[in-house]
């Protein structure tokens, strides 16, 4: 009979934290969305778990606290500490490839590039200034923003001129 | 314990009530489920002046505060669904600015108050935001002409404490860069939209900076207030943001056929306490929840 060697407390709190579904875009998981930064075992076998928030006003970051703490007691880590870091701030960079994957096969477009930050004030840009968004259901890049938000802080809304579909967007932050 | 379908079960207010184990007992209302900074290293480096610094999170984050709910009052009111939707997330990102500032705030400030204590429990007069933001929404123009040259404002003088000594403060205002971006973006579109779209939206426009010009002046005049000190570098200090601001004020309204017309600047000094008659309703009403059951759990 095969036995397999149990895993590292610390390894097993990282998977088991890292598997914590988004409460928002539920195919994705906390590390796919990069909010995970950092889980290890402190010596007295305490869990500290590093959570980074997407937005400011984020309204799930108490859920993703809540469900990491409450998946890792479940798995029978007694004492859990959530911290929160707020550096470096979280981007869409931090998506992982995994997750931009599900996020298309979930009909939402996932972000492109963060725009850099450069030294200086924060350029404005007026006029149109099209940005290719490919549509998630049939790839074409005929696609129109019919609004800069939409059910949640971190999606815009678009159309598709060429299969006429609607469909979220991803903002790049 | 080895309960996996405590593991299995995605339902978040279950995970919330077992995730909540630490003592603090949540409100019935807001969101006290937690400390927005919690688990962030709280030490004030020796080079910073706490009152100082408690004075600017306290400042920002009454802006935040108040704008929020103004913004928050067009829910069902706006013009368009999606613009509902724009306004309220805009809201919503001011708020989550406010709670950190907020929270940061109870803890360099002595008394160790908690963010609810600073939103819920003081008086007009305690708030120090600027006159600005607690004006009555108006219509759409007002509201987004308002958005416009609080979001440039605020985003020049963030992206500036984005360095500034203090870490947690710097890494509040590092997060709000690119939200406030976000919004300024939104409302300097809608600017142009309108300013240079019909006669009519074009007059609404240019009554609406009519109204709000003579409370530039006070945003400018309240960042050397604001910040004392904080911003010692004279390329990064007071008159840079006022630069910035004007400026990139200037670059919109130009394309929208517009101009900032030149007032005499209203008398209020919000940074001081003295507020126009509008604040305290608005105070009443975010706040009478909470004053009617103060100890109110779930």
């Amino acid at each position: 009979m095969v036995t397999t060697p149990a895993l590292p407390d610390e390894q097993r709190a990282r998977r088991i934290a890292a598997e914590v579904p988004d409460p928002e875009l539920p195919m994705l998981t906390l590390a796919d969305l990069g909010v995970l930064r950092e889980v290890r075992t402190t010596p007295d076998g305490t869990v500290v778990a590093s959570l980074t928030p997407t937005y400011s006003g984020c309204p799930a970051m108490a859920e993703m606290r809540a469900d990491v703490a409450a998946r890792l007691h479940a798995a029978g880590f007694a004492q859990v500490e959530i911290r929160t870091v707020l550096d470096p701030p979280w981007s869409t960079d931090r998506i992982s490839p995994e997750g931009r994957r599900k996020l298309r096969e979930h009909g939402i477009a996932p972000p492109g590039r963060a725009p850099r930050k450069a030294a200086g004030p924060v350029p404005l840009v007026l006029g149109a200034t099209r940005q290719a968004v490919p549509c998630p259901r049939c790839g074409s890049t005929d696609t129109e923003q019919t609004s800069r938000f939409s059910a949640t802080a971190c999606r815009s809304l678009w159309r598709c001129h060429a299969c006429l579909e609607p469909f979220e967007h991803v903002k790049e932050l | 314990m080895s309960s996996t379908e405590a593991a299995d079960d995605d339902h978040v207010y279950l995970s919330l009530a077992e995730g909540h184990d630490d003592g603090d007992a949540r409100w019935a209302f807001g969101t006290g489920f937690s400390d927005p900074l919690h688990g962030v290293d709280t030490a004030v480096p020796d080079a910073v002046d706490g009152s100082a610094l408690a004075a600017v999170c306290l400042a920002l984050g009454d802006d935040a505060l108040v704008a929020s709910q103004r913004l928050a009052e067009w829910c069902t009111r706006a013009p368009e669904l999606e613009e509902e939707v724009a306004l309220a997330n805009i809201g919503l990102d001011l708020l989550g600015q406010a709670r950190m500032l907020y929270a940061r705030c109870g803890q360099v400030d002595g008394t160790d108050r908690r963010e609810d204590a600073y939103a819920y429990f003081r008086a007009p007069a305690d708030f120090r935001n600027v006159a600005l933001v607690e004006l009555p929404n108006g219509d759409f123009a007002l509201s987004i002409a308002r958005l416009l040259i609080l979001s440039t404002w605020r985003l020049a003088l963030l992206s500036r404490l984005a360095g500034t000594s203090d870490p947690v403060l710097a890494a509040i205002a590092a997060k709000a860069v690119p939200e406030l971006t976000y919004h300024r973006q939104y409302a300097a579109d809608w600017v142009v939209r309108l300013g240079d779209g019909t006669e009519e939206s074009h007059r609404r426009m240019r009554a609406a900076l009519r109204e709000l010009a003579p409370y530039v002046e006070e945003l400018l005049t309240a960042t050397g207030d604001t910040v004392p000190g904080i911003l010692a570098a004279p390329d990064t200090g007071t008159e840079a943001v006022r630069e910035e601001t004007l400026g990139v004020l200037r670059q919109v309204l130009a394309a929208a056929g517009l101009d900032l017309p030149e007032r005499p600047a209203a008398p209020y000094r919000g940074r001081g306490g003295e507020h126009t008659e509008h604040l305290a309703p608005l105070l009443e009403e975010l706040q009478s929840v909470a004053r009617e059951h103060p100890e109110a759990t779930w």
